[in-house]
């Protein structure tokens, strides 16, 4: 579904990603984790084509994202993904959320727009905030409407940047729990986070980053059983007993 | 098509930079006042006595509802006559120059006011609550911790607002002082060549405020990185 | 000192016979009102274009917009309106100059008055909306282009209508100063309130009364205006948000 091979960028002087290539097949889950500044979030962000890099090349089913040719819109518009930040969009209804994409990029009509939003806002546990702004809801609330925007959009796959990082600890388990079930049902998935535990509950595969390589590319078990790299023990000793 | 001729340009230089010294004597001078008078009716505003502060806030908006221009042909037409009679200057006496410094200086001194004030509300309450805890009164505390901190915040804006001043001050046009920008429409009118004269003054002027204005953002992001 | 106050002078005949005094101030106060509003038309469709500009990843459009601004706001209004006035119809080729001249002087000031507020204003404007677009989180446009949309489209649906809230603040303070700019114009002899004020000293000799007169207009002009758009402010304003509940 996504392959990345031999993924260079640079800032002017700064190399951000070094040669990167990992893979992620169709129904995979992937979690991607590492030091703040590793370069999680670029990488993830060369997979849409939000940050351009400058060799090597990126697959998403089949279609090639470096390529000046390709209608990067379109490919984003199957590619779901969701922020940090959430980014819901505060001048808009949910509900208004959920479907403008919808109707503006895919081309559906309003209602049948609204109806799968509220499907999916239903799914998400939400129904009930349909009406609110984005600014009125928690930010645990703000985040699964977040994800049911990305699933209006019937993508192929779903990147997932740290999406919950700036969220209360209280709040992290209701985004986590959508999160897995999304997993079960078989979504195509690479996620940038640094929870252990969904790692070791719905991840195949752990990729470890540090100063901007893929240092570790490992099933679970063997990722958390013995990790090969000095970083990669360090990191796991820091983050687990913490 | 329209013939350039620059030929009256430089025989009237010496005629131009009296002007720019007018202009530069109008905006030095409202500055510096502006920013004293400005900052004694900030801190008017902020203060706890209620009839400083309302003077403080009529005075500011005041200034602030009125066209630059309505004040200044207050202070030609209505301001001389009313000072003339109360200090027996002989009538026709020329007091342009005093009177558009007054102008400016009381006109600028409301914009500058504000800018002070938002500089001192953004230094942390707290603050002024550490320098009472250390014993200090309220005037103290605005002088030695407060005002300081503004001021290192404010230094950008006040320079701004100094390039703004700087091009205001060609509005004395209206009263027939020979600033630099009335030196060029003169001399551009004597000889016939107002075309030229016009975009001489636009251009001297956009290279000042143009050079002066890339000084301040450079200062601006030393300042903001220290 | 001795002054004879004399407000019924505004009630008198005027010079011309057919207004009174008080007719040739309403005829600024229109003249103010009509230059000031076409004027900020022109800016905010600039201003907003130009804003625009100046955030787009295109160097060249960014680079043009940029000296558009920079080339406004380093020249004083006045010498603008000069140049616009006493200038741009002499550099038009001769027929097109001649043409123009032959033109009502009075429409001869109010356009020239028209098309330099307005320029001269939308570099404001367009700074202002510059500033708002950056101070949006970076994050809202990759959220949009992650949906698919094209990056005219995030503008279009995501960035601009959260722009566009945070503007109208700072933009209150370009439309009151649009006002007050206005006056300005009264040096080529455009009508306008200030003008009329001055005309009022030289034929009345109660300069008191006719100062006073124009500077209160003056005044309700900025507490109207500042009334207005605060009820505006209000309306647009986004639940959750700055300046929302
Ligand atoms: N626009 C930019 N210009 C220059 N350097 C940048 C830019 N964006 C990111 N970087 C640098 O690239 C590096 C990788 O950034 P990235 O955001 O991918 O890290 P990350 O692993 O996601 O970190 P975090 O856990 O803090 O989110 C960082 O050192 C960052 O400073
Ligand atoms: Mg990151």
């Amino acid at each position: 579904m996504i392959k990345i091979a031999n993924v260079s960028k640079h800032y002017g002087s700064f190399q951000v990603l070094t040669d990167c290539s990992t893979s992620v097949s169709k129904g995979e889950v992937i979690v991607v984790c590492g030091p703040s500044g590793s370069g999680k979030s670029t990488l993830i962000k060369c997979v849409n084509g939000l940050e351009p890099f400058q060799s090597g090349e990126i697959t998403v089913d089949g279609t090639s994202v470096g390529d000046p040719k390709t209608n990067l819109s379109k490919l984003r518009a199957r590619v779901g993904m969701v922020f940090q930040n959430f980014e819901l969009f505060p001048h808009m209804s949910i509900t208004e959320n959920l479907a403008i994409a919808q109707v503006k990029v895919l081309g559906r009509k309003q209602d049948e727009a609204i109806d799968k939003g509220l499907k999916l806002l239903d799914r998400v546990g939400l129904k009930a905030q349909a009406h609110k702004f984005p600014g009125q809801l928690s930010g645990g609330q703000q985040q699964r409407v977040a994800i049911a925007r990305a699933l209006a959009m019937d993508p192929i796959c779903m990147l997932f940047d740290e999406p919950t990082s700036a969220l209360d600890p209280e709040m992290v388990n209701e985004v986590l729990d959508v999160m897995t079930e999304l997993a079960k049902e078989g979504m195509t998935m690479m996620c940038v986070t640094h929870e252990m535990g969904f790692a070791k509950r719905v991840a195949n595969r752990v990729i470890f980053m540090d100063q901007g390589r893929i240092v570790e590319d490992d099933s679970k078990e063997e990722f958390f059983a013995n990790p090969r790299s000095e970083r990669a023990q360090q990191f796991l000793a820091k983050i687990l007993h913490h | 098509m329209y013939e350039f001729d620059w030929s009256s340009i430089p025989g009237a230089l010496p005629f131009l930079w009296d002007g720019m010294k007018v202009t530069l004597v109008i905006t030095f001078q409202a500055v510096l006042i502006g920013i004293v008078w400005g900052t004694l009716l900030a801190m008017m505003r902020l203060s706890p006595i209620k009839a400083l502060s309302w003077f403080a806030a009529g005075y500011v908006n005041l200034f602030r509802a009125v066209p630059l221009v309505m004040v200044l042909l207050w202070f030609f037409l209505i301001v001389p006559e009313f000072v003339g009679q109360l200090f027996n200057i002989p009538r026709g006496t020329d007091m342009r120059l005093s009177s558009a410094m007054a102008g400016f200086a009381l006109f600028e001194s409301a914009y500058y006011s504000e800018i002070i004030r938002a500089g001192i509300q953004s230094v942390p309450k707290g603050q002024i609550s550490a320098a009472s805890a250390l014993g200090m009164n309220y005037g103290q505390a605005m002088r030695l911790v407060v005002l300081p901190q503004a001021f290192r915040n404010m230094v950008p804006l006040l320079l701004t607002q100094g390039i703004i001043l700087f091009q205001d001050t060609s509005l004395v046009y209206v009263s027939a002082l020979a600033d630099f920008f009335g030196a060029a429409y003169k001399v551009g009118d004597r000889d016939g060549r107002l075309v030229e004269m016009l975009l001489f003054a636009g251009v001297v002027y956009f290279v000042i405020c143009f050079s002066a204005s890339q000084l301040v953002k450079r200062l601006q992001k030393k300042y903001s990185t220290a | 000192m001795n002054y004879q106050w004399n407000w019924g002078v505004f009630l008198q005949p005027s010079a011309s016979g057919d207004d009174t005094y008080l007719g040739w101030m309403f005829a600024g106060f229109k003249m103010t009102i009509g230059l000031s509003l076409s004027a900020w038309v022109i800016a905010l469709l600039l201003g907003a274009l130009v804003g625009v500009l100046r955030t787009v990843p295109n160097k060249v459009l960014a680079g043009f917009a940029t000296a558009y601004v920079e080339m406004f706001r380093n020249v004083p209004l006045l010498v603008q309106l000069f140049i616009w006035y006493f200038v741009l119809p002499e550099l038009l080729p001769t027929s097109i100059g001649d043409a123009y001249k032959q033109t009502n002087p009075v429409m001869q000031q109010f356009l020239a008055s028209m098309v330099c507020l307005g320029l001269f204003t939308s570099a404001r404007v367009a700074e202002q909306v510059r500033a708002g677009i950056n101070s949006l989180p970076r994050g809202q446009k990759n959220a949009g282009l992650a949906l698919g949309f094209t990056l005219p489209q995030t503008y279009r649906f995501v960035m601009l209508p959260m722009a566009f809230r945070l503007v109208v603040p700072p933009l209150t303070s370009e439309f009151l100063n649009i006002f007050k700019n206005s006056a300005v114009c009264s040096t080529i002899g455009l009508l306008e309130l200030a003008a009329q004020g001055r005309q009022l000293v030289d034929y009345t000799a109660q300069p008191f009364e006719s100062f006073i007169a124009v500077t209160l207009s003056y005044i309700i002009i900025n507490v109207t205006v500042m009334t207005l758009m605060h009820k505006f402010e209000r309306r647009i304003s986004v639940p959750g948000y700055i300046g929302g509940k």
